[in-house]
């Protein structure tokens, strides 16, 4: 107890540990008031996932990863990026054209593609950089405001490329060929592939660290993003770093969409899945901007996904209840990180005190 | 050292909850058991749904009346299950997935979305039966296709349109531009136009994919509806799902006409705009669940494409109320020649 990396090391792991037992309280108090079966929610959400589950659980938790990093760019810069939920539409529909119309051969098609929809996704999120940077708009209504332009753009070029099977009411963009696909991997005999694209989600949340961390770049990102004033008077150009920090994070929202596309449906069209970026905002701020944490939040969340379907087949409880879950862990994580770090100042600050108490005494004596 | 006290309060009563969730667990299995209905029927039945699932006073509720009426009669046992707003695709496959580990045996996939899904996992399940509404692209030996002809009864109240209205103008409200909203509204312009070639039809899409919110968002439909009978026109057809109710209120608010979708909207629309619906568009999506679950429990499975066309009043309109029956013949007469093929019915606009 006395030793202060112990304690440090305690306080650490009393945070997310507090936040799950209160996710796991609230819930379930949620069950009781609904009158659901408790006990048969618990056991389904916490039974061991069969091997398609856990390559969907992968899946899922890749796609959501790519999301929680392209917002913690932004939030490390004191940025709040909402529109990466439009960057990342405009930039599978930019790789998902790319890719369809194949002008190069295999891996080239696919790396071409990736840096389209990179670029894709970084000149959309670019437009409200420039926006905060020149002209001083929030970004956090410019990001909203261009998620409806993106939808409405996207329809548009979509019905204009669009290919249609014969008896389907679906309609996406021309299939990306077989050479140019990403590969997946088995986990065991099940049905579903894990996407191959989760090393390369494994490498950026990699490239994130580093960047960040032990780069004079990441040094002046995360110093503007605690401080303009200090940034300023160091030197660093805030304008810059705002419109750099939105184009990365932009390019950064272009990859959400692309596990998906190489991996699972090889076209962008009316059901393609919607709604990641928002996903994004609350899997960054679980895990705490930290590419581990994220790594884990985006784990959490694809797990209790993966739970909706048996608990609404097999244990008759609305869907509602997942994202109920998720909700509640969100917000018991920000106020128990809260709580245990006033906690944590106040043992420093009775250390201290006490220190300075013994000192004042051994001085009288 | 309060607070530590205070932390371990919060662990106790969360391991006590847990404990009682424990317990909680027999109990619940005894009552679902006695809910059970007297089964007289062996045909277990796993219903997907799409967005709205159950309720949404659409397109998903038609079928869920189907089920309703084979489960009455039947005695069929049924479990349920709907679509998320955003879902991946893995979900829907895990959904047909979950309902055939768990032995159900005829799945029926309410909605296009679920055809990728279908093709995948019927492949997986071929002993399996599934069923799919709105969508033809599957071709399997354990895949039944249910499909309608959405322009032909289009078609029809298109021309009711045409023939009621005072102002030579008429409008069209789609809730998604997607290909199967365009056969309404395809099938509506043709209609109105083999009455009147010069009648004006304006037409709107109140959301593109893939936000689907506009077949739930009345408040997009009544400020649609209301540009238009503001515009000059006098009757306006919706095939926008929930937000039809919108259309609707601002038809009554107007003075004007509107005519509904899917269901006969007279009698399940709200009471207070019930006298502004002209005709509604029946796309009978009840008639084609009920007639796939009775031939599955006449032990006879059917699978390929099944047409809900004009011929087989699988759609058509509807005369509650009234107020078309003084063109009820001219009505049936282009029903007729559609059945008979003399007049063809585009499918996109």
């Amino acid at each position: 107890m006395k030793d202060p990396r112990l304690v440090k090391l305690g306080l650490g792991l009393a945070a997310p540990v507090l936040a799950l037992l209160l996710a796991f309280l609230i819930t379930s108090l949620v069950l009781v008031v609904a009158g659901d079966p408790v006990g048969e929610v618990w056991s389904t959400i916490l039974g061991v996932p069969e091997e398609r589950n856990i390559a969907n659980i992968l899946n899922n938790a890749t796609v959501l990863y790519l999301s929680g990093l392209a917002v913690a760019v932004g939030f490390r810069m004191n940025l709040f990026n909402i529109g990466v939920d439009g960057q990342y539409r405009v930039a599978a529909f930019v790789a998902a054209v790319v890719a369809g119309e194949a002008w190069l051969p295999g891996a080239a098609n696919t790396v071409l593609a990736i840096l389209a929809a990179m670029l894709a996704g970084a000149a959309w999120a670019g437009i409200a950089g420039v926006l905060r940077a020149r002209r001083g708009v929030s970004e956090v209504i410019s990001t909203i405001m261009l998620n409806f332009i993106a939808t409405g753009l996207v329809a548009y070029f979509l019905r204009r490329v669009a290919v249609r099977e014969e008896g389907s009411n679906d309609i996406g963009t021309k299939e990306i060929p077989e050479g140019s696909r990403i590969p997946g991997f088995s986990i065991g005999d099940g049905p579903t592939e894990v996407y191959g694209f989760i090393f390369l989600a494994a490498l950026a949340g990699f490239v994130y660290w580093f960047v960040l961390n032990r780069t004079r770049f990441g040094f002046d990102l995360r110093a503007t993003g605690r401080s303009t004033t200090a940034a300023v008077a160091s030197g660093i150009s805030v304008t810059k770093m705002t419109v750099v920090a939105m184009l990365i994070s932009g390019a950064v929202a272009g990859l959400v969409g692309l596990p998906l596309l190489f991996g699972d449906s090889y076209s962008y069209g009316s059901t393609f899945q919607s709604g990641l970026g928002f996903a994004g905002i609350a899997i960054a701020l679980l895990g705490r901007n930290h590419p581990i944490g994220i790594a884990i939040g985006a784990l959490l969340f694809a797990y209790l996904d993966e739970q909706s379907n048996p608990l609404q087949i097999l244990v008759g409880v609305s869907p509602d209840i997942v994202a109920i879950t998720q909700g509640v862990i969100v917000l018991t994580v920000v106020i128990s990180y809260e709580v245990v770090r006033r906690y944590g100042v106040r043992l420093e600050q009775h250390a201290v005190a006490r220190a300075l108490e013994a000192d004042r005494q051994e001085a009288r004596a | 050292m309060r607070k530590t006290a205070r932390f371990a309060a919060v662990a106790m009563a969360a391991a006590l909850t847990l404990s009682a969730c424990g317990s909680d667990d027999g109990a619940d299995e005894g009552t679902d058991n006695g809910d059970a209905p007297a089964a007289t029927s062996d045909v277990k039945v796993g219903m997907a749904y799409d967005v709205g699932g159950r309720g949404d006073q659409s397109f998903n509720d038609s079928a869920a009346a189907g089920l309703d009426q084979a489960v009455e009669e039947f005695g069929m046992e049924a479990q349920e299950s709907e679509a998320e707003d955003g879902e991946a695709e893995s979900a829907r496959e895990e959904r047909l997935r979950t309902f055939a580990d768990a032995g159900y045996d005829p799945i029926i996939a309410v909605g296009f979305a679920y055809a990728a899904s279908i093709a995948k996992v019927s492949e997986e399940y071929p002993d399996v039966n599934f069923a799919i509404i709105d969508d033809s692209s599957v071709e399997a030996d354990n895949v039944a296709s249910l499909v309608f002809a959405e322009e032909q009864g289009s078609f029809l109240v298109g021309a009711a349109a045409a023939l009621k209205t005072e102002t030579d103008q008429i409008g069209f409200v789609g809730g998604v531009e997607t290909p199967l909203i365009q056969k309404f509204e395809a099938g509506y312009v043709a209609g109105a136009e083999a009455v009147n070639p010069d009648i004006e039809v304006d037409v709107t899409y109140l959301t593109q994919v893939p936000d689907f919110s506009g077949f739930a968002d009345p408040a997009k439909g009544k400020t649609a509806a209301q540009g238009m009978f503001d515009n000059g026109a006098d009757i306006v057809y919706h095939a926008a799902g929930g937000s039809g109710g919108g259309v609707f209120e601002a038809a009554s608010e107007s003075d004007n006409l509107a005519i509904g979708v899917d269901s006969d909207q007279y009698n399940t629309a709200d009471p207070s705009v019930q006298d502004v619906i002209l005709t509604s568009m029946l796309k009978n999506v009840n008639v084609a669940v009920y007639e796939y679950l009775s031939d599955v429990e006449a032990g006879d499975v059917p699978s390929g494409v099944t047409t809900y066309d004009l011929a087989v009043d699988g759609v058509g309109y509807s005369t509650s109320g009234g107020f078309v029956d003084d063109i009820v013949d001219q009505l049936d007469e282009f029903k007729q020649q559609i059945i008979d093929g003399e007049i063809t019915v585009p499918t996109a606009p």
